[in-house]
């Protein structure tokens, strides 16, 4: 099935009040089976493949298996993030040629949870009915672009 | 009737979805909520952190209309857009999110979005309008912030909270209902205003691949229609509901094809090496005047290659390896040429694992690397997505100020991104007849709508009114599926297999199939007729009676029930405008063999419809498209 979990590294996400990957998933397919206290995927044809459970696995216990009606067997893609990053590792299906390993940034400047919302820019007017939004208009503007807009454009 | 427990929120604005244009949403109105006293609610039927369209991540920013650089106007945006679709479009809608959008790309990155930028610090574009990001984080970056607003708004947001219905007092939104997918909870929200940003539709189709490959969509599956049928369902006028999208991609693993075509200059040809854009021109005479303009519109593009497909000339093929190996060659030495390689694989590589890593499990799986064979494209299936190149979504009031003497008393009524119904807003794909919006453009769309719900707010602030019966009748209407599996399961041996019941997933391959074949799905190569939408009229006729009998086991297939009546309501709305509208005006998306040529003297026009939820009868009528930039 698309993701599917490992059972020797699922450990049912003990001591939490739901899986990661259940918390996770935007199509509601991860689950715990209560009995085996294990996760598992409860609906494969409806798996977009997006690796968010994979991703946020604590025991790394979740990997992909491509749709087995159009992918071919063996290959794998895996991934593993942290804070700022992302690693990613391609097995080819012709374990000939050489896996490729990619690092991409995921993050840049702000620590994880530390997005501030406001203030990056000041609002021009407190009006309502204004079509200045929040940040505007200097946040439309960058640092060295040449044009500088003092408010909101209009045609 | 299942034993639930009914949890009542009330709030001033109820943003229902927690996708980009919710997220935006979220980060507008909590700004000034907090000014004004006022509380913020949002209800995702998933986890913010990784619902929507968003989820896996994007490769590209696909519209920074970067006003600040001076290379392009607000005017230049609108001509590209408008001659994309083919000259259906609201101008104002459209040139009031391209105006925003770059505040929200710049908030973006100061919320940690890393941008790809040049030796000189300057973004990097893929296209004038596009922008490459490392964007794997994009989903969590945007959400994060939006979280963050809310808690300093004192607002709330509700996660597994499955929003059915909105909640309706006469002709006034006051809120909605749904329940939770995780609890026996029916959930009730009263709202002075709500927001409708709950995503598009997918499934409504068949797919093309219907194993497990069904999950591979282009757009996710997990955009089922909640958003149509809220609008649909309160009576929202809507608009371009028969302008469906049907994108391109790297076949069946449907990676994204933008960076190979704008930034790596790569070339598609047919199964002899022609080139469709070359050897089918021609047939761009037929759709003039915007065939004529460059770019050539997304749905005419698809049309020359599709033309090729019927006459047999597949596999279509993107010609990586003569793209990589066009740049490499540009390099000054052979040390340049193998660093310059080793950079564009992984660029490739990137391209696909920031948002669509199926592709690269696809590419590994078949042994391809990109520099040394072509991959073969495809078009996927039909998508109802508002927010791409599809029109989609509800009929939504401009703004003020960018209204001319001809388009306001058509296109303004008081609140930019308000609905035809009072107190309900739309973003993002929710709202309609302004395409080419993407991530970005559908964050700054929420924004724009939260501070017109804000405003709105503060002008109408009576308690809303909701009527218990309503609640009551609703609450019963969305737990019968449970009610009807619970009653009859147990008289067969098989609980698939009752003559009582239909269960959800069935429910929707009955609505794929009158789609596929009657619809101008992917099995009709994208062709309809009157007599073909008339036919398949009549079995959706069926299927609305049968959804009396839907049967769901746990939360889970309750969702799923809902999901897919939401899915019908958005199939009825497509076919009735397909054939409302007499003529053929993007052919790559559907064609209408009754009605073969685009037709301008009568059919520059927004087809609209409005549906009774009391009558059950739909009104369909022609609306002028007017432009504000000419």
């Amino acid at each position: 099935m698309p993701s599917y979990v490992n059972a020797e590294k699922c450990d049912g996400c003990k001591a939490l009040d739901t899986t990661a990957c259940q918390h996770i998933c935007p199509n509601d397919l991860m689950v715990l089976n209560t009995e085996t206290t294990k996760a598992y995927n409860q609906e494969a044809a409806q798996c977009w493949e997006c690796y968010s459970c994979v991703k946020i696995c604590p025991t790394q216990a979740i990997e992909v298996r491509g749709y087995a009606d159009f992918v071919p067997l063996g290959a794998s893609v895996t991934a593993m993030r942290s804070t700022e990053d992302i690693l990613w590792t391609v097995q080819f299906r012709d374990k000939g040629i050489r896996p490729k390993r990619f690092k991409f940034p995921i993050r840049k400047g702000v620590a994880e949870g530390q997005a501030q919302a406001f203030d990056h820019y000041p609002t021009g007017d407190d009006d309502l009915k204004s079509p200045t939004l929040m940040c505007e208009p200097s946040g439309l503007n960058t640092e060295d672009g040449p044009v500088k807009m003092d408010k909101v454009p209009t045609l | 009737m299942a034993d639930f427990e009914t949890v009542t929120v009330e709030t001033d604005l109820l943003i229902c979805g927690g996708g980009m244009a919710a997220c935006g949403a979220a980060v507008e109105a909590s700004y000034w909520a907090k000014k004004h006293g006022l509380k913020v609610t949002v209800v995702d039927k998933a986890a913010m952190d990784r619902s929507g369209a968003v989820a896996m991540g994007l490769s590209a920013i696909n519209q920074y209309v970067d006003l600040n650089s001076g290379n392009n106007t607000l005017k230049d945006y609108l001509d590209y857009v408008r001659n994309d679709l083919m000259g259906v479009t609201r101008e104002d809608v459209v040139a009031n999110i391209a105006r925003h959008v770059d505040s929200s790309v710049h908030l973006f990155e100061k919320w940690g979005l890393p941008i790809w930028k040049d030796e000189e610090g300057k973004y990097v574009h893929e296209g004038r309008w596009q922008l490459m990001i490392n964007g794997e984080s994009y989903k969590v970056i945007v959400a994060e912030a939006a979280k963050n607003a809310l808690a300093e708004a004192e607002g709330e947001y509700f996660e597994r909270v499955f929003i059915t219905h909105p909640l309706m007092d006469g002709d006034k939104c006051v809120g909605a209902i749904g329940f939770s997918t995780r609890e026996k909870k029916v959930y009730v929200f009263k709202a002075k205003a709500t927001m409708i940003s709950m995503g598009g539709a997918v499934h409504v189709f068949k797919p093309r691949s219907t194993g497990e490959g069904f999950g591979r969509s282009w757009y996710p599956p997990f955009n089922s229609g909640a958003s149509a049928f809220c609008t649909i369902y309160a009576g929202a006028e809507m608009t371009c509901q028969e302008v469906r999208f049907i994108p391109v991609r790297f076949k069946d693993a449907y990676g994204p094809v933008g960076a190979w075509f704008l930034l790596f200059k790569a070339t598609a040809t047919n199964a002899q090496g022609g080139n469709y854009m070359q050897e089918n021109a021609a047939e761009l005479d037929k759709w003039e005047p915007y065939s004529k303009v460059k770019p050539c519109p997304a749905n005419l593009r698809n049309w020359l290659m599709m033309l090729d497909v019927m006459d047999g000339k597949s596999p279509i093929y993107m010609q990586t390896h003569k793209a990589i190996q066009a740049i490499a060659d540009q390099a000054p030495d052979e040390k340049a040429a193998k660093r310059k390689l080793r950079e564009l694989e992984a660029e490739a590589w990137e391209d696909f694992l920031d948002m669509t890593i199926s592709q690269a499990i696809l590419w590994a799986a078949t042994n391809t690397q990109p520099e040394e064979k072509p991959s073969e494209i495809m078009a996927c299936d039909p998508y109802f997505i508002g927010s791409h190149s599809g029109a989609s979504g509800a009929w939504v009031s401009g703004p003020e100020d960018l209204q001319t003497e001809e388009t306001k008393d058509e296109y303004c009524w008081g609140y930019a991104n308000m609905t035809t119904v009072n107190g309900m807003f739309a973003a993002g794909d929710a709202s309609g007849a302004s395409s080419h919006k993407f991530s970005s453009g559908s964050h700054a769309e929420g924004r724009i709508a939260a501070k017109a719900a804000i405003s709105y707010i503060v002008d109408n602030s009576d308690a809303p009114n909701v009527d218990q019966a309503q609640v009551d009748a609703l609450t019963a209407e969305i737990l019968k599926p449970l009610d009807t599996f619970a009653e009859h399961s147990a008289e067969t041996t098989d609980p698939d297999i009752n003559p009582n019941y239909i269960r959800p997933t069935q429910f929707m391959y009955r609505l794929q199939k009158i789609m596929d074949e009657y619809a101008g799905g992917v099995s009709s190569q994208f062709i309809t007729s009157d007599k073909l939408l008339e036919k398949g009229g009549e079995l959706l006729t069926y299927l609305k009676e049968d959804v009396d009998g839907l049967a769901a086991g746990d939360l889970h297939e309750l969702m799923r029930c809902w999901e897919n009546v939401h899915r019908m309501y958005q199939a009825d709305a497509h076919m009735r405008s397909i054939l409302f509208r007499e003529e053929t005006r993007w052919p790559g998306y559907y064609f209408r063999s009754d009605k073969p040529s685009i037709d301008n003297d009568n059919w520059l026009a927004f087809v609209n419809c409005t549906y009774d939820r009391n009558s059950g009868e739909w009104t369909m009528q022609k609306r002028p498209v007017k432009y504000i930039s000419q």
